[in-house]
């Protein structure tokens, strides 16, 4: 029984997926053009003032969408340097059972794409501890969680490329490790850490887009649900990815801002901002 | 009144150390080392590179944990499994590094200050007034709103002075201060060492300078493959022609700065 309908299911799965040569061509039969060229010869191009109107039309809607994606990243970023900051510090500091634990983590983090990720969490492991959070709350866990991996080695290679002398001279001065490690050797790690943090910024910003496969209503769903609906693909995924340019650039500029801001006077100069 | 160069014995040393051994990767770095060092006094450990000099230092305030061996300070034994003894003993212990060590993302008030404020606990006013007190003492006072990357060799160095000064240390260890200096920086550095000796700081130096030894040092240890091979006052141990591996070794040092020349 169970076999016959698994044998179905496998069979329906082959009628529709594609065959190895439309791979190249028309991979998917749902797509809204293949369907309008059955129906009715070639597919009517919108007018350029019908794109104009769809985009001013459902612009609010989208921009919404970026206050979403912006909590998103900014939840993100914030839990990862939460998570980040200490896992870095576990694994340059810590004894080996810690560093083997961070270690593991960050291989299980960085080893996986965020897709897989997103739903094995949201739909797999949030649902079997009860942990009943909403698609938003679960996409800047995952993203938080990821980009804590990614971060703790930004700061790791921050704190290793330090003068080892200096902890050695708070420690001669009769700090613990513990004070010199948040007063002498961090202050110093995060400002070197600026320049790939912004890389980090930049890339979970866009990846910040898979949270569209949980239902999170950020750029990429509402412009989904929008193209979905009015087949205006071309402008409405141009207008997402305008949003995205914009909102990489000024994250960018901001750090690039703190970056000189918390510069220490006399060491080299990083250019113009 | 006290002769200046007089040396205070009061019976027991400030700092003792009884027979400290250190093996590192299966190599014996250090073997036996025992020393008296009494309030005051100036002590100058010579010998070639790779002879400990360095690590011994190091050994002194636990930055590098001795195998065997105890430490005394004031007649006590410090107890480095104890944290808070480490520490606190760590606190009177002042130390000079080759290479300075300051802290850059601090500016040379705050390099002075943090101490005070992270290891003693005072107020950020007190702390600040003291490290200018110290900056002052070693001829910065001028010099206290820049940040290391933007002093000088000579001027990072006694600001690397005044930091430990404003420790309060008993004792200070300096690993050859003045080694990575630029030869016309090394004066300012060693006036500001001199002045310590005379004003009665007990020290225990790493050094090459052996002009400045020859003047100030009380005694002279010589160390060649962990080992204290030699000891004794300058005028005995570099006497010409006393035939002391001192005297020879620092011979050759004089004949290669005349070669440099």
């Amino acid at each position: 029984m169970v076999t016959a309908s698994l044998g179905m299911s496998v069979r329906k799965v082959r009628e529709i997926s594609c065959r190895l040569p439309d791979l190249f061509w028309v991979c998917n039969p749902l797509r809204p053009g293949a369907q309008q060229q059955k129906k009715g010869g070639a597919a009517r191009p919108a007018s350029m003032l019908e794109s104009i109107t769809t985009i001013i039309e459902a612009l609010p809607y989208i921009l919404e969408g970026t206050l979403v994606t912006v909590a998103t990243v900014f939840g993100a970023m914030a839990l990862g340097l939460l998570l980040g900051v200490p896992m870095s510090v576990a694994q340059v500091y810590g004894t080996l059972p810690v560093r083997l634990a961070v270690g593991f983590y960050v291989w299980f983090f960085r080893g996986m794409p965020i897709l897989v990720l997103l739903l094995l969490f949201y739909f797999g492991l949030f649902q079997l501890i009860g942990l009943n959070l909403s698609a938003f709350a679960a996409s800047c866990l995952v993203l938080g969680m990821t980009s804590a991996a990614y971060q703790s080695q930004i700061f790791r290679g921050a704190i290793q490329g330090l003068p080892q002398g200096q902890l050695r001279a708070a420690r001669a001065l009769g700090m613990s490790d513990g004070t010199a490690i948040r007063s002498i050797v961090l202050p110093q790690a995060l400002r070197l850490s600026i320049p790939g943090w912004s890389n980090e910024y930049s890339i979970l910003l866009k990846d910040s887009a898979l949270a569209f496969v949980l239902g999170t209503p950020e750029i990429m769903a509402r412009t989904h649900f929008v193209a979905s609906r009015t087949y205006e693909h071309l402008p409405l995924y141009m207008t997402a990815g305008a949003l995205y340019f914009v909102i990489t650039l000024i994250g960018l500029k901001v750090l690039r801002r703190l970056e000189h801001k918390l510069h220490i006077p006399g060491y080299a100069s990083h250019g113009p901002l | 009144m006290a002769t200046p160069e007089s040396v205070i014995t009061s019976g027991t040393p400030i700092l003792r150390l009884e027979n400290i051994g250190k093996t590192l990767g299966g190599k014996r770095i250090l073997s036996d080392i025992s020393m008296d060092v009494d309030k005051g006094e100036l002590k100058v450990l010579i010998g070639p590179s790779g002879a400990g000099k360095s690590t011994l230092l190091q050994c002194i305030n636990y930055l590098i944990p001795p195998d065997e061996g105890h430490i005394r300070l004031e007649g006590r034994v410090v107890d480095a499994a104890r944290k808070s003894d480490l520490y606190a003993f760590r606190q009177q212990v002042g130390m000079i590094f080759q290479d300075f060590n300051l802290f850059d993302h601090l500016d040379a008030l705050n390099n002075v200050s943090i101490a005070l404020r992270k290891v003693r606990g005072m107020s950020r006013k007190a702390a600040a007034e003291r490290a200018m007190a110290e900056l002052e003492r070693v001829g910065l006072a001028n010099r206290a709103t820049l940040y290391p990357a933007q002093l000088s060799g000579g001027q990072k160095q006694r600001v690397a002075i005044a930091r430990a000064l404003a420790m309060d240390p008993k004792v200070m260890l300096l690993d050859e201060p003045t080694s990575a200096l630029d030869p016309e920086l090394v004066g300012e550095v060693l006036a500001v060492i001199r002045d310590l000796a005379r004003g009665g700081m007990t020290m225990v130096m790493a050094s090459h300078q052996m002009d400045f030894t020859r003047a100030l040092a009380h005694e002279i240890l010589f160390m060649e493959r962990g080992s204290i091979i030699e000891r004794g006052s300058p005028a005995e141990l570099l006497a010409p022609g006393s035939g002391t591996r001192t005297a020879d070794f620092c011979s050759r040092l004089t004949d290669l700065c005349e070669e440099c020349s």
